[in-house]
């Protein structure tokens, strides 16, 4: 039987990036916030210290910093007519847990989507015609425009003094930054990072090639910052230890070195850790959030009432505790009706190996976003007529790592283990680069989200059945893009490269990338979204659901930026208008 | 908003609940530091498995003129270590039924542990050597016998009995990299051999100075999480 607590005026289901950019926005706004945590409390110097955190073999394949499946996890299937079994271990996509969640081991890729994707639907018809959509690409408006986000992007980048070079300040073209993006109201916080030889040499291939390269808007510091909450980050080191790992260093921007010292200094913020929700309740109509049922870590339950509830947690376990607590109306990809689950998302994430005879490029001079990227073929900056697919992705040279078991780049031909392959691996581990594709990801009709029939979590509940595959949309793109990333590799004059695409089907067993998105999505009418505008559930006014789980597609870029702005701007909405006057901020 | 804020956890509630600017939530002393390879013999193995073990790692990454093979940079003691611990009992993985073999894309879906899936291939595979090769065990056999073998456990061709023969040729050839070039801190990678081979410096902090060094060679030697031979009197 669960323990009633006493009601409490804002809830937050998760402390990661979003659960703390509205805890700080609302308890400065001075509203009470409680935060249930399903993880530990974890910070710079007792977790990630650089005495020993630079360890491959324990946070990067032991996962010391990520979701455990024998606690949470959720089945897998490539097509609808397949029988989903259990992701019993990580591989493609490595979630969180704990104070900090996801972002604490992020790389740092710190990108906007461009004006295009807010708008996709009507931007793609209006330029190409509608028979461009194919009939099973769900593809949808998000009901929120790249102005309406812009500042909240900006306010983000300051939080975490993200490193770049602005392309499009107000209008004002800039040499050296991206020419394609939307515009910005401001520059960079800081100047781009410097840039180690590999991503240089593309750099000027690209450039040779009368593409626009620019350095990777970067979430490691390129200087010493003091972010607008007056909290300090350091100078990067290039250790090459960002991606599955902490920085010790102060160096990343995470919840830990941006938010966290000021947020515990709110007295009305209050943080419950190795809490985790199993269930959202709501009252009798079914249209109004009672709180939540949580479990601590001895297994004890407890019932906490809240006037407010906000869904923060990992974008698989926002839609999975949604459909847990049978809220709002599950997608049936067979007639395209109900919106729970719909519009699953991910990435696709090419490369071309590249590898010289003679250039060293000492690969562990590194950091999550040290790169030279290129946007020529990303989103709608090109024409698509007669390409056969819409969007596309960024092209990049990163140089984050040269950690030995997970760098290896191999030409082709080369045996999988053995004397040859030894021999491959150390000629060519300081020689060679990869450049890869941040491609976009098209919603399709079956690929969604749905719960498990046959297995149960620790809790009992069904696990969450994931259905995915590349479709027609993404193997296009992935040809196209290969042949542009090849064109640029030859122009920098290496020995030989090595085409390396994803493919056919989707394979959730090597990693690529911790960008999953969609199933609580946001647009303009209840008909086709979870959420509206404002993330605010369109049954249950009380509740909010925060994260990638909202994108109605995947776009050519790293998500987090978006994730950020999004929450952003939905807890602004909150502060100036829900809180004032709660009920739906958007009638349907 | 009205609501009460001030929420006490139930005595003996083991979950923290931390009050902004009450509590303090920096535990002093608490550094999560890692565990390091106390025992330098087998603990798991048994002599027949380490003979296995010794002899199939040190074919996928043999001894050359490039520096030493898995067997002497103790990638078989990492790995027998690695099964005594958390990995080899899969501590962290959902290893609930049914179980269904499925497709390559679906990934690892056996029901054996770690540990398991080793003690139960190996014993298969020296059964097959034994009936296929006169009597010998794979560690007894010649290179190109070993070889043979593990290509065709690669490609799934041997019948393990129970264990998959893909499942554990991917788990070793893994578990072989990660004992070359993980930290030695976890007894594989001995004096940084692996990390040297390569040219990687191991756990360096800073590498401010190279950042505009184009082209030229990193000129200092590894470093792992214990520092390196020369920074203590142990070696």
């Amino acid at each position: 039987m669960a323990q009633r607590l006493p009601s409490v005026d804002v809830l937050l289901v998760g402390f990661g990036w979003t659960g703390a950019i509205m805890a700080q926005e609302l308890t400065e706004a001075g509203h009470d916030v409680l935060a249930l945590e399903r993880g530990s409390w974890r910070d710079t110097g007792t977790d990630f210290a650089p005495s020993f955190i630079q360890d491959e073999l324990r946070y990067r394949y032991h996962g010391h910093l990520f979701e455990q499946t024998a606690q949470e996890t959720l089945t897998f299937r490539n097509t609808p007519d397949q029988t989903a079994l259990p992701m019993r271990r990580l591989g493609s996509f490595l979630p969180g847990t704990g104070v900090g969640g996801s972002i604490l081991h992020w790389n740092g890729q710190a990108f906007r989507f461009l004006p295009y994707d807010f708008e996709i639907r009507r931007q793609t018809a209006a330029r190409y015609g509608e028979a461009m959509i194919p009939a099973d690409m769900t593809l949808q408006d998000w009901g929120v425009t790249y102005d309406e986000l812009e500042p909240h992007y900006m306010r983000w980048e300051e939080l975490c003094g993200i490193a770049g070079q602005a392309g499009n300040v107000k209008g004002q073209k800039l040499p050296g930054g991206n020419p394609f993006e939307g515009q910005r109201s401001k520059p960079y916080p800081t100047p781009p990072m410097k840039q180690t030889y590999g991503p240089a040499l593309f750099g000027e291939a690209a450039g040779s090639l009368k593409l626009h390269p620019f350095p990777c808007p970067s979430g490691n510091m390129s200087q010493a910052y003091t972010n607008p909450l007056g909290v300090s980050m350091a100078p990067c080191t290039y250790c090459g230890f960002c991606e599955k790992f902490g920085c010790g260093n102060y160096s990343k921007a995470s919840v830990q070195t941006t938010i966290l010292p000021v947020l515990m200094q709110n007295k009305n913020f209050t943080l419950r850790t190795e809490c985790e929700v199993t269930r959202i309740n709501l009252d009798a109509s079914g249209t109004h959030a009672t709180g939540v049922t949580y479990v601590d870590a001895h297994g004890n339950e407890f019932e906490q009432p809240a006037e407010l509830v906000i869904v923060c947690a990992y974008i698989l376990h926002n839609v999975h505790l949604l459909m847990t607590s049978g809220i709002g109306t599950k997608y049936d990809p067979a007639t395209g009706q109900g919106t729970l689950g719909k519009n699953y998302c991910y990435q696709l994430t090419p490369s071309v190996d590249v590898f010289f005879e003679d250039k060293v490029l000492n690969p562990f001079v590194g950091a999550g976003a040290l790169g030279m990227i290129v946007d020529d073929w990303n989103g709608d900056n090109f024409d698509h007529t007669g390409l056969g697919f819409i969007h596309g992705g960024y092209i990049a040279a990163y140089m984050t790592t040269g950690r030995p078991i997970e760098t290896e780049l191999l030409p082709e031909g080369t045996p999988k283990w053995g004397a040859k392959w030894k021999q491959a691996f150390v000629k060519n581990y300081l020689t060679s680069m990869s450049i890869s594709l941040m491609g976009a990801v098209m919603p399709n009709k079956v690929n969604y989200l749905d719960l498990d029939p046959t297995y149960r979590d620790v809790y009992g509940r069904p696990l969450m059945r994931m259905t995915y595959d590349f479709k027609q949309n993404e193997l296009k793109l992935q040809d196209f893009a290969l042949g542009k990333m090849a064109d640029i590799a030859k122009a920098m004059h290496p020995r030989e490269i090595k085409k390396s695409p994803r493919g056919p089907h989707y394979d959730i067993v090597p990693y690529q990338s911790t960008h999953n998105t969609g199933g609580a999505v946001m647009g303009v009418s209840r008909r086709e979204s979870v959420v509206n505008r404002y993330l605010q559930h369109w049954d249950v006014s009380n509740l909010f659901v925060v994260g990638a789980s909202a994108f109605p597609h995947n776009s050519g870029y790293n998500p987090t930026g978006t994730v950020s702005a999004l929450a952003l701007w939905a807890a602004e909405a909150i502060r100036s208008q829900y809180l004032k006057h709660p009920g739906p901020l958007v009638q349907s | 908003m009205a609501t009460a804020s001030v929420v006490l956890m139930p005595s003996g509630a083991p979950a923290r609940e931390i009050k902004g600017r009450v509590d303090d939530p920096w535990l002093p002393h608490q550094a999560d530091a890692p565990a390091p390879l106390q025992d330098p013999g087998y603990v798991f193995f048994t002599p027949e498995e380490a003979a296995f073990v010794e002899a199939a790692t040190e074919r996928l990454i043999p001894e050359d003129d490039l520096g030493p093979g898995a067997k002497t940079c103790g990638v078989p003691l990492f790995i027998d270590h690695q099964l005594a611990g958390a990995f080899g009992r899969a501590g962290s993985w959902y290893m609930q039924g049914p179980w269904g073999k499925g497709q390559d894309t679906q990934g690892f879906q056996s029901r054996m542990m770690p540990s398991a899936l080793y003690r139960a291939a190996i014993k298969a595979i020296d059964e097959h050597a034994v009936s296929s090769e006169a009597g010998k065990l794979f560690a007894d056999l010649p290179a190109e016998a070993q070889d043979a073998i593990l290509s065709d456990l690669e490609r799934g061709k041997l019948d393990l009995g129970g264990a998959d023969a893909k499942t554990f040729f991917k788990m070793l050839w893994q578990n072989t990299k990660e004992g070359m070039f993980s930290d030695p801190i976890y007894g594989g990678n001995k004096d940084m051999a692996g990390w040297k081979m390569l040219g990687f410096p191991g756990v360096r902090y800073n590498y401010l100075d190279w950042v505009d060094r184009h082209g030229e060679h990193y000129d200092q030697p590894p470093v792992g999480i214990r520092g390196r031979p020369g920074w203590n009197s142990t070696g």
